[in-house]
């Protein structure tokens, strides 16, 4: 179902140079439940565990939209992690290491790949010995669990604990929001549900048409170059 | 031994904005020209190409345009009894790196510093006495008044083609326009950009509490233009993706649109990328520059002898290198004494997040860098101070740059910070909030300055920047007066509820604010509280000026590009018609 609907979407977008669009994109749900599962390039499957559980109840699915989960957000964080942002890059890695005042920021010593791993591998290793792994608990533990890592200060194998959830907090807001060339945002639901178009390269026919509802597919970066990205003035714009 | 080169007229340190304006202007004169860019070469087509180039994680969260963390930091510490730390990665501000540097990335925003902004101590003082100044403030005037820099702001604005109405054409005020600019000679080269919804709802706003709204200027045409150099601009498609971008269609004024096309086919000028300055020579007396050395993309040194330095980077690797090179008098901020590094200067910022009804499509996602609509009458010296204790205003606009999620996704108050209510509340009010932002004056402090890091260095060894600087008291009070004005607008917008804003202490490093750093090495006319004259000529070393926003003796309520530009031609003019003649000192401190 959602690769049909893809399809017809990227077909609308102008892709094929087609003008007219289905009537109302919104009603939600386009990415399917029984999308594929990723597969795995860093993280480990307990690690994997953790993290669908954990984006799962920081952006829950629902019944109008899909959930961090069904959009891939753990999907994306693995790959991020895999490749250069999670080995340090733009990450300006000297010492010596020094605790900061919260103003001057960062100040560890990990790359990202080594905070999330030293992280979630203290968090699992914790859980199982207290004999319920956090994908195993309720939605309201497993709630009250990352409120206590947002807010404490527990030492996650040298990692704070709030540290690390700003970490995985920042990574879920990326994942779920940028373009789905990067593993995430599947079928381009996070700006589906918000109204995002995504990468179009022209609203000058519509800027000063002021308060129209744009009501057409999102494109994304991976769906080629000017032509499918160009928004064509011909294509509805409706009034609220 | 680094290899010695054969020697050149000028070398520029940076090719940016001030780098190829300086090398456009002086490789026309018959000078021979090198520019010196650490960067990569990069140019409209193809490296600023759809479909790569609308890449928010890309571009606007890892900062694919900006100076390389791993090998050139900046120190950060909010004051002098504090250890300074790396700022590991970008976020208050994102220094640019690459050909046409942050001129590349810019959002376009074109302003004029005021006239009392280049004269500012006098001014204050004159209107207020000088109690209005805490004892630690140390403003100065900048050596050049609005009237010499005129005929520059206008020739700049005509080389970028900027977009705006005019307010005040040599005196006489004219409708749709800033009411408080200062007289210019004549209208924008190109009428103002369309005007967005949340624009327009900020015009009502406004208009409806007697303040002056108006277009904000912009670099980002609303028509094609073609500048005096013969170089074409297009037409802004308000595509979203402006700020920390590059313009894929010819719209923005950059280096690459309105000056190399034509400085790269100059036979007096070469252009030698991925080529780091470690510092410039200084002859045995200590008062002549002979060059500069500089490791090339595979770390090989080469000197550069060359009988006029300019330092064209960012302003505060201006400042790094004088410190580097050991070019003027470091300044102590204990025994308030030197110069280099003084009167560091940042900008304040802030705004309101207004939420409208449900029923009002805002679609932030249309946008250029710089079309927003804005009002001065809280900007700069446009009221009076008198009975409120601080100097300084800002700028009150709409200004969305555009609608991209992973940065901007407002929740009003209350909302959790994540979860379901959170998801719920960002599908609902995504395209229904407008921000409207502060922008202001940054004034200088005795407490606020750059020097050498002791302890952390760059890929090459050397020492990195290090940065002391907290908001002024002045300033917090400034912006938080500013902050309920702007509440009152975003209920009379219609809004629902009112996020507040402005200036907090103490300044944090992990917030993006303004790229607006200044200061450092400032212009002035005594050389015991400035490091250039007001030519933007070393005091210490006459054949080396320093060009930029490093030479502002204080920041004022503008994006400061446009003051740059100005700036920039007024010292390339002094080195044509004076310098050249007779080089040496152009002042006599």
């Amino acid at each position: 179902m959602a690769d049909i609907s893809r399809r017809a979407l990227l077909k609308a977008a102008g892709v094929m140079g087609v003008a007219a669009l289905p009537q109302a994109i919104t009603p939600a749900r386009p990415a399917s439940a029984s999308a594929q599962p990723a597969t795995y390039l860093f993280l480990n499957s307990e690690e994997a565990s953790f993290l669908e559980a954990a984006v799962s109840r920081l952006i829950p699915d629902d019944d109008e939209w899909p959930g961090a989960l069904q959009a891939g957000v753990a999907n994306y964080i693995d790959k991020q992690l895999a490749g250069a942002w999670g080995a340090g890059e733009r990450l300006y890695r000297s010492g010596p290491w020094r605790p900061g005042t919260a103003s001057q920021g960062y100040q560890l010593p990990f790359t990202p790949a080594e905070l999330f791993r030293a992280s979630i591998g203290a968090i699992n290793k914790a859980l199982s010995q207290a004999g319920t792994p956090f994908a195993r608990m309720s939605a309201e533990q497993q709630d009250a669990y990352l409120a206590r890592l947002e807010t404490g200060d527990k030492d996650l194998g040298g990692v704070p604990s709030g540290v690390f959830f700003e970490h995985l907090w920042e990574s879920t807001i990326e994942g779920f929001f940028s373009d789905p060339v990067y593993g995430g945002n599947r079928d381009m639901v996070a700006w589906r549900m918000i109204g995002f178009p995504g990468a179009y390269a022209s609203y000058y026919d519509l800027i000063d048409q002021h308060g129209i509802k744009i009501d057409r597919a999102p494109t994304s970066i991976g769906e080629g170059p000017h032509g499918g990205m160009h928004m064509n003035p011909s294509i509805p714009a409706k009034l609220p | 031994m680094p290899q010695r080169l054969k020697h050149v007229d000028v070398v520029t340190i940076g090719v940016g904005l001030t780098g190829s304006l300086t090398a456009l202007e002086l490789a026309k004169t018959g000078l021979k020209v090198v520019g010196l860019e650490r960067g990569a070469p990069r140019f409209t087509v193809p490296d600023f190409q759809s479909p790569a180039i609308h890449d928010e994680l890309r571009f606007s969260i890892r900062k694919a345009m900006m100076q390389d963390n791993v090998r050139e930091a900046v120190t950060f510490r909010n004051s002098s009894d504090e250890s300074a730390l790396p700022i590991r990665r970008w976020a208050s501000f994102l220094p640019g790196t690459g050909l046409g540097g942050s001129f590349v990335h810019w959002n376009g925003q074109t302003f004029r510093f005021q006239a009392a902004d280049f004269i500012y101590k006098t001014h204050i003082e004159q209107r207020y006495g000088k109690k209005i100044l805490d004892p630690d403030l140390t403003i100065q005037d900048w050596g050049v008044t609005y009237g010499e820099l005129e005929p520059h702001f206008d020739r700049f604005e005509y080389l970028l083609g900027t977009s705006g109405r005019a307010g005040n054409i040599r005196g006489t005020l004219h409708a749709g326009g800033n009411p408080f600019e200062a007289p210019r000679a004549r209208e924008y080269p190109t009428p103002p950009m369309k005007e967005p919804y949340f624009g327009a709802l900020f015009r009502k706003g406004a208009e409806s509490l007697g303040y002056h709204p108006y277009p904000q200027p912009s670099s980002n045409l609303s028509q094609p233009y073609t500048n005096p150099e013969g170089l074409s601009l297009q037409q802004c498609v308000f595509c979203g993706f402006c700020e920390r971008y590059a313009c894929e269609h010819f719209a923005k004024a950059s280096p690459q649109t309105v000056i190399l096309p034509v400085l790269l086919k100059n036979p007096n000028y070469e252009l030698r990328t991925g080529c780091q300055v470690l510092r410039i020579n200084l002859d045995n007396t200590g008062k002549k520059a002979t060059g500069v050395t500089y490791a090339d993309a595979s770390g090989r040194e080469f000197e550069q002898p060359a009988d006029l330095v300019l330092l064209t980077a960012f302003p505060l690797n201006n400042v790094r290198m004088l410190l580097l090179s050991g070019i003027g008098k470091p300044y102590d901020s204990k025994t308030g004494k030197g110069v280099v590094g003084r009167n560091y200067t940042y900008q304040t910022t802030g705004g309101a997040t207004v939420f409208l009804d449900d029923s009002v499509n805002v679609n932030p996602f249309m946008a250029s860098g710089a079309n927003g609509t804005m009002i001065d009458d809280f900007g700069g010296d446009n009221f009076d101070h008198g009975p409120l204790g601080f100097i300084g205003g800002q700028y009150v606009g709409a200004i969305m740059t555009g609608g991209r999620p992973i940065e901007f996704h407002p929740t009003p108050p209350g909302t959790p910070k994540w979860g379901l209510k959170w998801k719920q509340a960002v599908a609902r009010h995504y395209n229904h909030a407008v921000l409207v932002q502060q922008h202001g004056t940054s004034t200088a402090s005795r407490l606020n300055y750059l020097d050498l890091d002791p302890t952390y260095r760059d890929a090459w060894g050397l020492p990195l920047l290090r940065m002391t600087f907290d908001f002024p008291e002045n300033d917090v009070r400034m912006s938080q007066y500013i902050a309920d004005k702007v509440v009152e607008i975003g209920r009379a917008m219609g809004g629902k509820t009112v996020i507040r804003g402005g200036t907090k202490r103490p300044y944090t490093s992990t917030v993006y604010q303004s790229t607006h750093n200044c200061g450092g090495a400032v212009m002035g006319e005594d050389p015991t509280t400035s490091v250039v004259n007001r030519y933007l000529q070393c005091w210490d070393v006459p054949n080396v000026f320093s060009i930029g926003a490093s030479a502002f003796p204080q920041n004022g309520s503008y994006n400061y590009s446009g003051t740059i530009g100005a700036l920039t031609y007024w010292a390339i003019e002094a080195i044509k018609n004076q310098y050249l003649k007779s080089p040496g000192p152009l002042v006599h401190g």
